[in-house]
């Protein structure tokens, strides 16, 4: 308040962009705000709050349990299948919540957009948060599961949370495209869900890569690929070992992912409120 | 203090393009129209037609600090699209703005508000979204919450508020902003009167005392004319007059003097907002096309169409002076009547009065439509000009004051001293 008296601000055609970084800065506030918003309304509106958060990929765990050990007898490598699914559905959960979050954000938030001004880059990170909440509950669960099943937690737990950045970094550059698009284009809205049942597939959540040599370089090329194969590698200590040229091509994908993402955004970001 | 302008505007211009086969809602839609316009420019070498709008046409003006400017303007003159863009929320197509200081806009009332959280939680956040700091809101809090006179019911969930708890709290969180620039359009126009006064005082006294600007946008005359040291008049996207608000207020007042219809089209009035909203009001049919008389049967057919499914619907029609102070209201819901509609209904509505109580003299009309007490479906203020006669059973000679406002007959009983 005190500096803002001889600040001057200037707007013009194309160039009302020009402090995006700095406002997006002062913006913070706003960006926790509409996080703590989505994630206590999340919990306030939902009867079975945290149990939901748990009951789905439980059942899931079954389920692809079931699918891939069972009746696909996926080769296990010595660590209990169950283990196995759990690891990989943990960055899965993440990307997928936080990605169908990012994506719906925009239209979702129209009222806002339509009017008041902040950069709305805002509105797609805090829908992050909420996806990161219902990982951390699922992680504190995942954990002493795991130490049960005789898995000895190792200094690589420490590097978890660059994997859960980087499951971010691809849930916003892949929310980005499809949120901004859906402002123009209702339809992406379908799009979110069909990406995520063959993302289910395509990314090693009911097996493992390092079983499939002629797959695991083709594979990579899905940058969730490398982030589970990062988790396992974390959660599950020995069991696994950590296939750097596959996390490296992941991870490249990753960064053009987001980086398109941003590109895209912020070349419609000026027309948002005009076609919302 | 210096005396460079707070906010300078040069040669601002919006053009709207509107694709004359509407908005492509849908990648099936602009697939087939890309087709078409390829397939067109390949075989006549032209592009495909689109209509151009110009909102705002090289409009220029200076404020100075500490002023407060009210615009005026018919509906569609730009007023709203002006506010939009010194808000930042959509880009200029041509010109330069300027602002001096931290601006903040209330363009809606609640913005943000979300009914599943508290009161004092939506505090925080409406406070977030407005622009304020977290240690600003809490700084005002007890404040805010005294000016919406909620304290009982802080910690319930807004979905349980009344429409009038509701209003106020909104109010009263932007009354407490305290940016340099406050830019605020007809939010007024929700609330009960006395709690209008209340924010209109606040909004003055900050302006007055220190040194804020506001800027300005209403259909009340009234308002404008008793807060705003200037105002400005938009026609059709261009400025047409800029000074003291009496001279301009009296101007704008002596524009009406269109004849009034016997009915309005609104289809295309307003920006893509109102086109995508739920319902829209199409059109209003005054009286059947025959002359509207003080005392005599009068009715009204609203014109609507529904976009998508609504419920809790409620009509109203407001009659004004030619100030814009409203005279008298007539709601659908005041039996408690809602209603609700499909998807793609499109019908009329019609409004009886056995006795229209309006003396003779010309009148302005707000029409809207309301989704439960609080949330807007479509807002026309000042969207039409109705003329009332003098009917048979008024009496020759009786006063005609422009807009007049109600004669009522009423049950008139003499009495003397030491009779019962």
């Amino acid at each position: 308040m005190s500096t803002s008296i001889s600040e001057k601000l200037v707007i013009e055609a194309g160039r009302a962009e020009q402090n995006y970084w700095r406002d997006l800065w002062r913006y913070r506030e706003l960006l926790g705000f509409l996080a703590w918003r989505d994630i206590k309304v999340r919990y306030k509106q939902a009867v079975l709050g945290v149990a939901w958060a748990v009951l789905q990929p439980a059942v899931q765990t079954l389920l692809l349990t079931f699918v891939f050990g069972k009746l696909a007898k996926m080769p296990d490598g010595g660590v209990p299948y169950p283990l196995l699914v759990l690891t990989g559905l943990l960055p899965w959960q993440l990307f997928s919540s936080a990605f169908s979050g990012a994506s719906n954000s925009l239209v979702g938030n129209s009222h806002l957009i339509s009017k008041v001004y902040f950069p709305r880059l805002i509105v797609p990170l805090s829908a992050l948060a909420v996806a990161l909440v219902d990982m951390a509950i699922l992680l504190v669960l995942t954990l002493p599961i795991v130490a049960v099943s005789g898995v000895a937690p190792t200094w690589r737990l420490l590097l978890l949370p660059l994997f859960i950045v980087a499951a971010l970094v691809i849930a916003l550059g892949a929310g980005l495209w499809i949120t901004a698009l859906t402002v123009k284009y209702r339809d992406f809205r379908f799009i979110t869900p069909f990406l995520l049942q063959i993302g289910l597939f395509v990314t090693p959540v009911g097996y493992r890569t390092d079983f499939l040599p002629n797959w695991r370089d083709l594979l990579a090329l899905n940058p969730l690929t490398g982030v589970v194969n990062g988790f396992r590698w974390c959660l599950l200590g020995g069991g696994m070992d950590f296939y750097v040229p596959g996390f490296l091509v992941s991870l490249a994908m990753a960064v053009l992912l987001l980086g398109t993402g941003l590109w895209y955004f912020r070349q419609t970001e000026r027309q948002f409120a005009d076609v919302i | 203090m210096a005396s460079e302008p707070v906010i300078s505007v040069a040669g601002l211009s919006k053009r709207y393009v509107i694709e004359h086969e509407s908005r492509h809602d849908n990648l099936r839609d602009t697939l087939h129209h890309t087709a078409r316009k390829l397939w067109r420019r390949f075989r006549w070498g032209t592009g495909f037609q689109k209509e151009e709008f110009w909102a705002l046409r090289d409009v220029s003006f200076e404020v100075q600090r500490g002023e407060v400017v009210g615009i005026i303007g018919r509906n569609g003159a730009g007023k709203s699209t002006l506010l939009k863009i010194l808000s930042r929320i959509t880009e200029p197509t041509a010109g330069r703005i300027e602002l001096r200081g931290r601006v903040a806009s209330l363009l809606e009332v609640g913005t943000g508000f979300h009914p599943e959280l508290s009161g004092r939680e939506n505090i925080f956040l409406n406070g977030a979204i407005l622009g304020m700091s977290r240690a600003e809101i809490r700084r005002k809090f007890d404040e805010i919450v005294a000016f919406a006179e909620v304290e009982q019911f802080l910690d319930t969930p807004v979905k349980h508020y009344s429409s009038g708890m509701y209003v106020r709290l909104a109010f009263a969180v932007a009354a407490h902003l305290e940016p340099e620039i406050l830019i605020v359009d007809e939010v007024l126009a929700v609330g009960d009167y006395a709690f209008q006064r209340k924010c209109l005082g606040k909004m003055s006294a900050v302006a007055g005392q220190e040194g804020r600007t506001v800027l300005f946008v209403s259909h009340n005359l009234g308002a404008v004319t008793s807060l705003c040291t200037r105002a400005l008049w938009l026609v059709q996207g261009h400025l047409r007059s800029c000074g003291p608000t009496a001279a301009v207020v009296a101007d704008y007042v002596g524009s009406q003097t269109e004849q009034a219809l016997a009915d309005y089209d609104f289809r295309n009035l307003g920006g893509p907002d109102r086109q995508a909203g739920r319902l829209l009001i199409c059109g209003v049919e005054l009286n059947g096309g025959a002359p509207a008389a003080h005392r005599e049967p009068f009715r009204t057919r609203i014109h609507f169409r529904v976009r998508s499914k609504v419920d809790g619907v409620a009509f109203g029609l407001g009659f004004c002076s030619l100030e814009g102070t409203r005279l008298a209201t007539l709601d659908s819901d005041l039996d408690g009547q809602y209603r609700a509609y499909p998807a793609g209904y499109e019908g009329w509505i019609e409004l009886s009065v056995p006795e229209l109580p309006l003396s003779p003299g010309r009148y302005s009309l707000d029409l809207g439509a309301r989704c439960g007490s609080v949330s807007s479906l479509d807002y026309l203020p000042a969207c039409g000009l109705i003329d009332v006669q003098p009917g048979p059973r008024t009496p020759a000679g009786a006063v005609q004051i422009p807009g007049g406002g109600l004669r009522l007959a009423g049950l008139w009983t003499d009495s003397r001293p030491g009779q019962r």
